[in-house]
């Protein structure tokens, strides 16, 4: 057990690529957790999506022990916190192990809209924050800008601001030092009843599901059956330790220090993030102030390109589901996707991550239908109805209100592409609530329906501002929207996968720019193609792709049968590979392009 | 009826002629040039030994003659075909000698069709009347367009006036000519095309082959629309001028009886009618495709497709045979549908059935909504796909078959 006077537990945040990641490799480094040899660039970064995005996913931990220029051993829990804005959850409850943060800029870049919201989530923790000016070795790096941009937007004292180059080390002697100095030890009773927060849980293939908790009263120690002060369950701890980043076993650990457990717990749904744990035999009076638990606000379809992959589709959902819980699914039957799953997930970049993993760790094909989000739909009985699927969105004339969730988001963008920003805002139905200038940065918060950010929101914020806008959001509230169901039917039939719920005010361009794109994407076929696009019973865009008028070889002798009889073998495959509506036959590219509209 | 009585002698005990006929193929490979619209297998060469091509196609015939077919139980032979290539480019007397020895090695039908394919160029035309000495009692002459202009385009070596003079020497050679031509490339309108037609109308030939020029991989029209040197015609302004094509033929007497071939009633090509009809057929010479039947089975043969290569062969083993594979009973269905439904007649239920055995090969429900749009009409007898189907046949079958 060590002293908590001796312990220093501390988070880093940042906008994502402002070098997170890197400085925490550094101090690692420093503190001489792994060998140089063993420093694989980016250690906590352990998934590849991880590696490769620049972006983690999941939190880790790493406890330090550094020698201080007083002469003292320091033992230095460093938590690391997802870098984007769909795990704002998880990097709340990661600051919540912790008594100070790191607030990590790029000088060369600035405050970034994730920057202010990790800061202020920070602040909300009661933290110490020390703010690091990363990236000081660049030409293009501004300490007193980004100095002053970080007490005038955060409004943060940045004077004794730590200049650092996590990529050559510099200043990391000093960033160690700020941290035994400036941030506060843990406080905590070794001798009251065990309180420790679980942080994480994740499944190991070797180990079973192992758990990352912090102390803050009493001792837990290995053999102790430890309780979940709210799911109830006991389990006896079979594995303690701490990651240095290596696993090291320990066999208590005390208030304020940060470790894992492992228990023969089954599965990742029996912890729950923000428990409580404590001693069976000696339990904690009230449990610690827990979390909410995350829920998915975002939702698709993912279908496998060929049917026969939908096994494999189920059991790789369920694999990724074991290390996060975060990310829902169910069964869901398309007639023109066929046999999928409807998946919810935290956000935008959560959904790609997830879809991403399927693709590369499992190498399925899929097919995504447009994300929706969750609407509660009142109805005239009086009842309430979430629906997070077109296609289950009732009668209209059944329908008393919609609601939609709002969304509070904060740009942070250079003043040059401001007005373009301002438009794509307003165009996607935004309210200003606040426009700062700081330096040629300009801070811009808006209230925005979440329906529209997960249209095209992304794709057209990038481009509008050339990928310099940065960009945070959180859910506020609900709020009543002039919503349709925009059904888009091939010759009378309407196509499950593409229909969307939509503002009026959008659904006749949205219904003929989705009709005009399938006009280019379904191919002639023997009979002509109507493609409508309707709002309840009433079309209000349409397109025709005429009857094919000729497919025939002009020559067919002896010489050819075999060659012919091969030829249409792959026509008779290419049309398997189709879908079929009605009897329109839908090419699977069509489907891909049309779901992907929103995003060119 | 053949122009040139054919000996009799010693022919062999004939058997009984497979269902569809039963047809020799020869292939002669060489052409003076390369058309660029061609994917056969044709070949330029400086000169071509033609004792020893003779020597081997003779080969052939005995090889396939001997290893197939009991000496009892030989089939008529009721067409040949000399295609190629450029068979008018072959000594007459190879041809004299392969009609001969087919007729040895096979009873020849009393009225048997001889085709010889032919360009109307004036050194060409020279040789008709020994090919017809030959035995040739029928010419299918290369005409492809009756304009200059066209002729340049499709890389022909003739100009329209050779052409008319060649197809002019040649019926007063032949009873029976045929014409091909080629429309539907770049540019070309209904009033060009219906012009053109009309003028091959009124020569009062008994048979026209009507292509719609066709974009073929390794040609040089493929490289050439790859290249943007010209774009081919649109699907539906090339379905205007199909529909046109058959308006006017059917008025003057020869309506289609195939996708692309024309004739009036009893004159269409016998020799081609065995291919649509799933008949038998020898196929001699490169890159010949047969079909024989043998021991109940139907069998797909392919001889060694370089010239050279299959001269080699020839001389080492006796013949140029690359591979034969027997056919399962659901490759000849769809052989068998994809071929007939070309034809105007369809194809016949009973014999599907037969073919098929258990294999399903039509799908039910495509069947009845095809039928229902007009694109195929069927009778306790038979199959047909309608006027309206015909230039869709492709979709068709892949509608159609399992």
């Amino acid at each position: 057990m060590i002293d908590p006077a001796r312990i220093r537990n501390f988070a880093i945040i940042a906008h994502i690529d402002h070098g997170k990641s890197t400085l925490a490799d550094r101090l690692i480094e420093a503190c001489g957790g792994l060998e140089k040899r063993q420093m694989q660039a980016q250690v906590l970064d352990s998934m590849e999506i991880e590696r490769e995005r620049g972006i983690t996913i999941k939190a880790q931990t790493v406890r330090l022990e550094y020698k201080a220029r007083d002469g003292k051993t320091y033992v230095l829990n460093l938590m690391d916190t997802p870098g984007h804005v769909d795990f704002a959850y998880e990097v709340s409850r990661s600051l919540a192990a912790c008594e100070g943060s790191l607030l990590v800029v790029d000088a060369t870049q600035g405050v970034e809209a994730q920057t202010l919201a990790n800061a202020y989530k920070a602040i909300e923790s009661n933290h110490e924050i020390v703010p690091v000016l990363n990236k000081i070795d660049l030409p293009a790096a501004d300490a007193d800008r980004t100095k002053a941009q970080i007490d005038e937007v955060i409004g943060l004292d940045a004077s004794d601001a730590v200049p650092i180059s996590a990529k050559t080390g510099m200043g990391v002697p000093e960033v160690l030092e700020a941290l035994v100095t400036r941030l506060p030890p843990p406080k905590g009773d070794a001798a009251a009843p065990l309180k420790a927060l679980l942080i994480d849980s994740w499944y190991d293939a070797y180990l079973g599901v192992v758990v990352l908790f912090r102390v803050f009263d009493g001792v837990i120690r290995k053999g102790m059956r430890v309780r979940m002060m709210e799911g109830g369950s006991v389990h006896q701890i079979d594995r303690l330790g701490v990651f240095t980043p290596k696993m090291v076993m320990q066999d208590e650990l005390g208030p304020g220090e940060v470790g894992f457990l492992t228990a023969s717990i089954k599965e990742v749904a029996e912890t729950k993030i923000g428990d409580t744990l404590t001693d069976e035999r000696r339990p904690a009076a009230a449990p610690l102030p827990g979390f909410q638990p995350s829920v998915p606000v975002v939702f698709c379809g993912l279908f496998p390109t060929d049917a026969a992959n939908f096994a494999d589709l189920r059991e790789s959902l369920g694999k990724l589901r074991l290390n996060d819980a975060s990310f829902q699914f169910e069964p869901e039957t398309s007639a023109a996707l066929g046999f999928g799953f409807r998946c919810g997930f935290l956000g935008l970049l959560h959904l790609e991550i997830i879809r991403e993993r399927l693709v590369r760790e499992f190498d399925l094909d899929l097919i995504a239908t447009a994300p929706s989000v969750i609407y509660r739909v009142a109805l005239r009985t009086g009842k309430e109805v979430e629906v997070h699927n077109p296609v289950d969105m009732p009668d209209p004339t059944v329908i008393e209100r919609i609601d939609e969730p709002w969304i509070e988001a904060t740009i942070m963008v250079p003043d040059g592409y401001l007005g373009q920003v301002l438009k794509l805002c307003e165009e996607k139905r935004g309210e200003q609530v606040n426009l700062t200038y700081t330096g040629n940065r300009v801070m811009v918060v808006y209230r925005l329906p979440l329906n529209e950010v997960v249209f095209d929101f992304y794709d057209r914020l990038k481009s509008a501002s050339r990928g310099y806008a940065s960009f945070d959001y959180h859910v506020i509230e609900y709020r009543p929207g002039d919503l349709v169901k925009l059904t888009i039917m091939v010759n009378g039939e309407p196509v499950d996968a593409l229909a969307a719920i939509v503002h009026r005010g959008r659904a006749e361009q949205r219904g003929r720019q989705l009709c005009e794109r399938l006009k280019d994407l379904i191919p002639r076929q023997l009979f002509r193609i109507a493609i409508q696009a309707a709002i309840g019973g009433r079309v209000i865009a349409r397109e025709t792709v005429s009857a094919m008028r000729k497919d025939v070889l002009a020559k067919c002798y002896g010489g050819d049968v075999s060659r012919k009889r091969k030829l249409l073998e792959k026509q008779k495959a290419g049309k398997k590979r189709m879908r079929q509506v009605g009897n329109v036959d839908i090419p699977q590219e069509a489907f891909l392009a049309a779901l992907k509209m929103g995003e060119e | 009826m053949p122009d040139v009585p054919l000996g009799r002698r010693a022919a062999p005990a004939v058997s009984e002629a497979p269902a569809g006929g039963f047809g020799v193929y020869v292939h002669w490979p060489f052409c003076a040039s390369k058309c660029p619209y061609c994917d056969f297998n044709s070949h330029v060469r400086e000169s071509v030994d033609q004792a020893a091509w003779h020597r081997a196609l003779l080969a052939e015939i005995d090889h396939f003659a001997a290893r197939y077919f009991a000496p009892e139980a030989r089939p008529e032979v009721g067409s040949i075909f000399f295609g190629g290539g450029t068979p008018s480019r072959m000594a007459p007397e190879t041809v004299a000698a392969v009609i001969a020895r087919i007729g040895a090695r096979f009873p020849l039908a009393p009225d048997v069709e001889i085709t010889l394919e032919a360009n109307p160029t004036s050194t060409e035309a020279a040789k008709l009347r020994a090919f017809r000495a030959a035995g040739v009692n029928r010419l299918s002459l290369g005409v492809q367009a009756l304009n200059d202009a066209a002729l340049r385009f499709l890389g022909r070596q003739h100009d329209a006036r050779e052409a008319l003079q060649a197809l002019d020497l040649a019926r007063r050679v032949f009873t029976r000519v045929s014409l091909d031509l080629i429309y539907a490339y770049p540019g070309q309108s209904a009033a060009s095309w219906r012009d053109e037609l009309a003028r091959a109308l009124e020569l009062g030939l008994d048979h026209l082959s009507l292509y719609q020029l066709t974009i073929e991989e390794n040609t040089g029209f493929h490289g050439a629309v790859r290249r943007g040197a010209f774009t081919p015609m649109d699907d539906d302004r090339q379905a205007d001028l199909y529909e046109l094509t058959q308006e006017i033929t059917a008025a003057a007497g020869l309506p289609a009886y195939e996708i692309s071939n024309h004739a009036r009633p009893g004159e269409a090509c016998r020799h081609n009618l065995v291919y649509w009809r799933t008949g038998a057929y020898l196929g001699l010479g490169p890159g010949a495709h047969g079909r024989i039947a043998a021991g109940g089975e139907r069998l797909a043969s392919q001889q060694v497709r370089s010239p050279e290569a299959w001269a080699a062969q020839v001389a080492r083993e006796g013949h140029g045979t690359l591979s034969v594979t027997p056919l399962g009973a659901t490759e000849v269905a769809q052989e068998f549908l994809m071929m007939g439904l070309r034809l105007a007649e369809g194809v016949d239920l009973a014999r599907l059935r037969a073919l098929a055995g258990d294999a399903a090969v039509l799908d039910p429900q495509a069947l009845s909504r095809l039928r229902a749009a007009g694109f195929l009409a069927l009778t306790d007898e038979r199959l047909t796909v309608t006027p309206a189907g015909r230039p869709l046949l492709n979709r068709l079958l892949a509608e159609l078959l399992l």
